[in-house]
């Protein structure tokens, strides 16, 4: 546990450091929101679709810089060093999810504030939105780690993002409502978390309370813990 | 023999890389408290039997005891050390925090890590630097933090993989000091090196080529049985004295 946090300590040190990417992290997926806002000003296009960005944005940039933090541990050799130290697979997974998850909060409530600034209504509870966006945006991470084990350079890592998000948002029900969609597609929505996520938000949009998204709150949950589980079995302590 | 089997004991060790058998039936050890130079042609396996003996090698047979464990137990790896050939730090850290950290993982208390870490600095002559980001800092200096952040936990055993590269004659002579010095406190070292000239610090020699055992020698030994005036000759005369003799014994086999 304090490996977990000393290791979560000195990722948030080195982010800390790159002030740039921490701007870039927080004010980018207000930016995209404001343009929304701007471009359908005047429509309820915001308040339908816009807890739903508030969703997606911070998974997919979590998602990247996540995979691509753990490669560079990969390629320069840190990652080789940690494994011959007390630091435990779980320690070292735990501790880029926790901060992570910390960057992610200040983002989901910039985000959100933001959302609100430039006019956006959610009919449901407030802080759910933000619950929703952080688990989200920790999900994301999750994902980028367990799919940075699988890339063996910097055009893979990057490729991976495509490959494992993509997938997810062209059958989450954001193109096409769900049950709209063939049988095939509609049964992969279903094992994919973010159909969940963006489900949740959608619902959250619409005025739903607690009770209705817990279900899906509950499989982020899930998707989370798998996959942090899948970043600890796809950790090697050993390589060829 | 088996209880004081040494700091290191690898017997009959083969190790698979990219689908080439790089090392090959190995029987090499690493006494208590001595430092033991590992030398070696490029791409003669130095780095490779190093992983093997710090546990992250894939694709091993035979057996490596560390301390009396199979290599790679967890309880190891609070007692071994590991630097890197390249420097495996944290660029975008400071020199501090990149030390603090790795004693952290070592198991030091917060209290005492800023002690261990002050001292970790001192020996690898970076005072002054604690607070410069190990990327704005030399390439030599850098190798210098990779250095200090296997000592700042003080283990039983230290690989390291050609520490002195790249390091200016006064600082190589002080770190050999403090290897030697380590040994004395009855540290363990297992140091690998290009430079010929530091086998004559060393208290034992191992010599490498082609992932296979050349000699197993004390510098003086190494002198006196090859005839040659200093460490890079005699190394030279032996490398060439196997390089017959594997050509002898290649003919023979036909
Ligand atoms: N990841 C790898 N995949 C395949 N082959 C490898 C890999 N790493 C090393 N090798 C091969 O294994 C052999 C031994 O490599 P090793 O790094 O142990 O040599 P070394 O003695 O440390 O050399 P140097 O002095 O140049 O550091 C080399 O022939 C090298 O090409
Ligand atoms: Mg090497």
């Amino acid at each position: 546990m304090t490996l977990t946090l000393t290791t979560a300590a000195r990722v948030l040190a080195q982010i800390r450091f790159d002030r740039r990417t921490v701007a870039l992290i927080i004010v980018l997926p207000c930016l995209l929101l404001g343009l929304i806002a701007w471009m359908f000003d005047g429509t309820p296009v915001l308040d339908q679709f816009g807890p739903m960005l508030v969703g997606l944005f911070p998974l997919i940039v979590m998602f990247l810089v996540t995979s691509v933090a753990t490669l560079r541990e990969r390629q320069s050799g840190t990652l080789e060093r940690l494994m011959t130290t007390p630091l435990g697979k779980g320690d070292f997974v735990a501790g880029y999810a926790l901060a992570f998850a910390g960057l992610a909060l200040v983002q989901a409530l910039v985000v959100v504030g933001f959302a609100l600034l430039v006019g956006m209504d959610v009919a449901g509870p407030l802080w759910l939105v933000v619950v929703v966006a952080l688990l989200d945006a920790v999900l994301g991470s999750c994902l980028g780690l367990a799919a940075s084990a699988l890339a063996r350079s910097e055009f893979q890592a990057v490729q991976m993002m495509p490959a494992i998000i993509f997938p997810q948002l062209i059958t989450c029900g954001l193109l096409m409502p769900r049950d709209e969609m063939p049988q095939v597609l509609e049964w992969l929505s279903r094992v994919f978390p973010l159909t969940y996520a963006v489900e949740a938000m959608q619902d959250l949009a619409a005025g739903a309370e607690w009770p209705d998204v817990a279900g899906a709150v509950g499989v982020i949950a899930l998707f989370i813990v798998g996959a942090v589980t899948l970043g600890v079995a796809t950790l090697r302590r050993r390589t060829a | 023999m088996v209880n004081n089997g040494g700091a290191v004991r690898v017997r009959g060790l083969d190790v698979e890389r990219g689908g080439r058998e790089v090392i090959a039936g190995l029987d090499v050890d690493v006494p208590t408290g001595q430092v033991v130079g590992l030398l070696g042609p490029s791409g003669s396996g130095k780095t490779t039997l190093m992983r093997a003996i710090v546990g992250v090698q894939d694709r091993t047979r035979g057996e490596v005891t560390v301390l009396g464990e199979p290599a790679g137990s967890p309880g190891l790896r609070r007692r071994v050390g590991y630097v890197t050939q390249a420097a495996s730090v944290y660029t975008d850290l400071t020199v501090v925090q990149n030390l603090r950290y790795f004693a952290r993982l070592a198991g030091l208390p917060a209290a005492g890590a800023d002690a261990a870490v002050a001292r970790a600095v001192d020996t690898v002559d970076l005072a002054g630097h604690e607070k410069q980001r190990v990327g704005t800092l030399s390439g030599g200096e850098r190798s210098r933090v990779s250095l200090a952040a296997a000592l700042v936990g003080d283990p039983e055993l230290l690989v390291l993989d050609e520490p002195t590269v790249g390091l200016d004659p006064v600082l190589r002579r002080d770190l050999w000091r403090t290897f030697r010095g380590l040994a004395a406190d009855g540290r363990s070292l297992l140091v690998s090196s290009h430079v010929m000239d530091e086998a004559t610090q060393c208290g034992r020699l191992l010599l490498l080529r082609r992932g296979e055992l050349v000699a197993d020698t004390t510098p003086d030994e190494l002198l006196a049985e090859t005839g040659a005036p200093d460490a890079e000759r005699a190394f030279l005369a032996l490398i060439d004295r196997s390089e017959a003799a594997g050509t002898t014994t290649g003919e023979e086999s036909r």
